[in-house]
């Protein structure tokens, strides 16, 4: 038994494809790859696969990861040629690692995430900077989420304007199991609509 | 006008603030992509019904691998947009698109829907307006895409003769190609629309409704239809397969879930067993069987192809497949360890059916369903089912006793004849079921009763029959309703005024065409949706064309009255359907065709398809 990681990127086409159903996709994926994934005992076999953290629907992502564990000692090369001609319209992998079957299951290993936020240009905010900047000098951001509230604020690690474009934003946000910062949340503390902006993932960072 | 650009660009913009966006991106895993440019035909096919629901629809499986194949066309697919979706198109003036190039479909050389059912009339109309293309085939002119539908429905084409250019009748996996390169002539040769839509006419199995005029008796009665001139034939005969095509097995794997996630794999095409409501099993004969070997290779290449974790054998009556034993105990050895999910519906009510679905049992298991359709002997004479209650009551048992907690049973009011003992009756047997199920295996014993009220369809032997007025379907669903209930008894039934609407346009003639689109205009869709489904639209379409539906649904016809859908040749002849309607109304059985030939037509009609296929895998007689 072997445990592969994945660095994959989902595009345009699994933008509305939920993390449930692209449980279903990986699973599908592997199974036409002929892979033999790990499953789960009991009464309802569970495929063993590990996404490293949801993407929320709407998003693309360049730099996500999975782990599974196969059932059979191909190498890298063999695993990659079987799923490449298998992937999901919308995948695209660009790593594959064979990580240690014994460390911690993959979405604990996750510390923040970074996203690039475009600005549709005809929307976009002439104030922008101040806005960032005044939000960066609070030490506090309450805000309520599903009725729960929390302090945004120490969840943004960094947020920033490009420099060669204006309409594109960056951000790093905390993404650890207790503390998830999520973009649409700063984005609606900076009064930007979500009809007026495309979100992508670029980075998951682990720890280690 | 909108390019595929626009069409991208503005669905970035509101997918994200719509129900369930991923039904309207495309992107399965085996959709074709081809480049527009390189290809002579371009082909869209409709479900008209939401994704949720189309994609996994066999037949358009079938057409879109089969379309695709070909190195000078392609096909791609649309379904209809849910409410939200529908209202933001609208507003966005977003044209109904394919979802594999964002085209709009307008742009497409040919648009076929897909017509399984009577209710998705007004889905039909939805979307040829939201493409942009003129709802009456007369008010198309030549740079429009021609539109035909095939599917179930089709076999009584009259009701939507005014939106369709051509119906396709029958199966269409050898049709297809024939309009295609019909279409590739035309273009070649600046055919005008006028002149292509004769020449279809002209390909065996279509039907062209502007070439025919129907005519009415005072009493508003079908009287005759008449082709506009001598050269188009006064009658269409279905297509089939004489051998059936290889199944497909590059199914479509959506990136969202779906009605059916799965591989549906046909075994076997039409039904001997004669049921005399039933409409499919007498427009799908003859009966054709796919070989062991096929389905195993079939199954074997589709799992590869699409990494699917369920398969469903499809057919109108498992347990006939003559096979089924040795197909049932290799898919068991070849596939036991691979963490699948087979289904096997439609089987008979005997021991033997528990044994083959025990094979088949895997890790997953659902309910187990029987559809013994009537409850007393008299009525399963009547329909031409008969089972015997002791062997319902065995088969149960077993069922329950091998480690099924749910059964299904699916039974039919409203067939010809049927008498409120005949109602209790199937209350008595399904209580019957479930003190069997409790004695078996205790309190862990479930059964679902579904009910459905009879429809009287065309093409069968009850295509004479009345369906029964509201009152009467109320106050049997109120017997049923009242007496199935208590612990581990669930019933479930259908909507009698759906009922109603879906019989008045099985049966219905040209003019509800007027009706379809009054109904539509007023806000009619997603009819087959129970909490969409708006019966006093449709009562008052009716009306405002001084029309009821009690005409067309439940009126008493005479053995002689013509019908709007006899000019449509199933194979299986008015004079066999009228035989098996008099032997119903005596009560008498008419034992399954492959103990020997009725003589329901088929051969007649097909003679010559039959001396082509002398195949044991078609199962009636030979012909000299
Ligand atoms: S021709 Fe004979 S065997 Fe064939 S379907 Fe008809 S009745 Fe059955």
């Amino acid at each position: 038994m072997q445990r592969i990681r994945l660095i994959y990127s989902k595009g345009d086409e699994l933008k509305f494809t939920g993390n449930l159903d692209m449980m279903k996709v990986w699973e599908r994926t592997f199974r036409r790859a002929g892979l033999r994934i790990v499953y789960s005992q009991g009464f309802h076999p569970q495929p063993k696969i590990h996404q490293a953290l949801p993407l929320p629907l709407g998003f693309t992502s360049e730099h996500d990861m999975l782990d599974f564990w196969l059932d059979s000692e191909e190498n890298l090369a063999q695993i990659q040629s079987k799923l490449e001609k298998a992937l999901q319209p919308g995948i695209t992998v660009q790593e594959y690692q064979i990580v240690p079957p014994e460390i911690k299951p993959l979405q604990t290993l996750v510390l923040s995430a970074m996203y690039l936020i475009q600005i549709d240009p005809a929307n976009d905010p002439p104030d922008l900077a101040s806005r960032i900047e005044a939000l960066l000098d609070q030490s506090e951001c309450l805000r309520e989420r599903r009725g729960k509230p929390y302090d945004l604020r120490p969840l943004i690690e960094s947020l920033e304007i490009n420099c060669e474009d204006p309409t594109k934003m960056s951000m790093t946000l905390a993404a650890r199991p207790s503390a998830t910062g999520r973009p649409e949340e700063v984005l609606d503390e900076l009064e930007i609509s979500l009809q007026d902006v495309e979100i992508k993932r670029t980075r998951i960072i682990l720890s280690e | 006008m909108n390019s595929n650009q626009q069409i991208k660009k503005k669905l970035n913009s509101i997918l994200p603030f719509v129900q369930k966006p991923g039904r309207y991106v495309g992107g399965e895993y085996n959709r074709v992509k081809k480049d527009w440019d390189s290809v002579r035909s371009h082909v869209a096919l409709v479900f008209p019904d939401i994704y949720d629901l189309g994609l996994p629809n066999l037949g358009v499986m079938i057409l879109y691998e089969e379309i695709n194949k070909r190195p000078d066309a392609l096909c791609e697919r649309a379904y209809l947009p849910w409410l939200d979706m529908e209202k933001a198109m609208r507003e966005n003036e977003i044209p109904l698109y394919s979802l594999e190039s964002k085209t709009p479909l307008s742009q497409f050389d040919l648009i076929g829907f897909t017509l399984p059912y009577e209710t998705l009339y007004t889905n039909v109309l939805n979307a040829l307006d939201l493409a942009g293309i003129p709802l009456h085939a007369s008010e198309r002119v030549e740079n429009h895409p021609i539109i035909i539908a095939g599917g179930h429905a089709a076999y009584n084409p009259e009701p939507m003769a005014s939106f369709i250019d051509a119906f396709v009748i029958g199966e269409g996996e050898e049709v297809i190609h024939e309009i295609i390169d019909l279409l590739q002539r035309a273009k070649e040769h600046g055919t005008t629309r006028a002149e292509t839509l004769q020449s279809l006419q002209a390909l065996p199995g279509l039907y062209v409704p502007s070439l025919y005029n129907p005519s009415y008796h005072p009493d508003g009665t079908f009287e005759s239809l008449t082709p506009l001139t001598k050269e188009f034939p006064t009658s269409v005969s279905k297509r089939f397969c004489g051998t059936l095509p290889p199944p497909p097995t590059r199914f479509l794997v959506p990136s969202i879930d779906v009605v059916h996630n799965r591989i549906a794999m046909e075994i076997m095409r039409g039904c001997t067993r004669g049921c005399r409501f039933c409409h499919a099993g007498m427009v799908n004969r003859p009966v054709r069987e796919q070989p062991v070997a096929t389905i195993i290779s079939a199954i074997e290449e589709a799992l590869a192809n699409t990494g699917y974790e369920e398969i469903a054998l499809l057919s109108l009556s498992s347990s006939d497949y003559t096979q089924i034993g040795s197909l049932v105990d290799e898919i068991t050895r070849r596939f036991k360890d691979r963490n699948l999910t087979i289904s096997l519906p439609s089987l008979r009510i005997e021991s033997f059916s528990v044994e083959l679905m025990e094979k088949l049992k895997g890790v997953r298991q659902g309910g187990f369903t029987l559809a013994p359709e009537a409850a007393s002997d008299r009525m399963r004479n009547r329909i031409n089912k008969p089972i015997q209650a002791e062997q319902l009551l065995a088969t149960a048992r077993e069922i329950y006793l091998r480690g099924w907690n749910t059964l299904k049973l699916y039974f039919m009011i409203g067939q010809p004849g049927e008498t409120m003992e005949d109602v209790q009756a199937i209350a008595d047997l399904s209580k019957a079921v479930i003190v069997e199920g409790r004695k078996t295996i205790g309190k862990r014993a479930n059964l679902h009763v579904g009910v459905s009220t009879f429809v009287p369809k065309p093409h069968t032997p009850f295509q004479w029959a009345s369906l029964d007025p509201l009152a009467v379907v109320l106050e049997k669903q109120n017997l049923l309703k009242d007496q199935l209930r208590g612990p581990g008894l669930k019933m479930t039934w259908s909507n009698p005024r759906e009922t109603i609407l879906e019989a008045a346009l099985s049966r219905g003639d040209r003019n509800l065409s007027k009706v379809i689109e009054t109904a539509w205009r007023n806000g009619a869709k997603f009819d087959a949706w129970q909490d969409q489904f708006n019966f006093n639209i449709w009562m008052d379409a009716f009306e405002a064309h001084h029309l009821s539906p009690d005409f067309y649904a439940s009126r008493p016809r005479s053995m002689e009255e013509a019908f709007p859908w006899d000019h449509i040749h199933t194979g299986v002849a008015r004079k066999f359907l009228q035989r098996e309607y008099l032997r119903s109304l005596e009560g008498t059985l008419t034992d399954d065709c492959r103990d020997g030939c009725h003589a329901c037509g088929i051969l007649t009609e097909f003679s010559d398809l039959r001396r082509a296929n002398p195949s044991e895998l078609w199962l009636c007689p030979e012909v000299n």
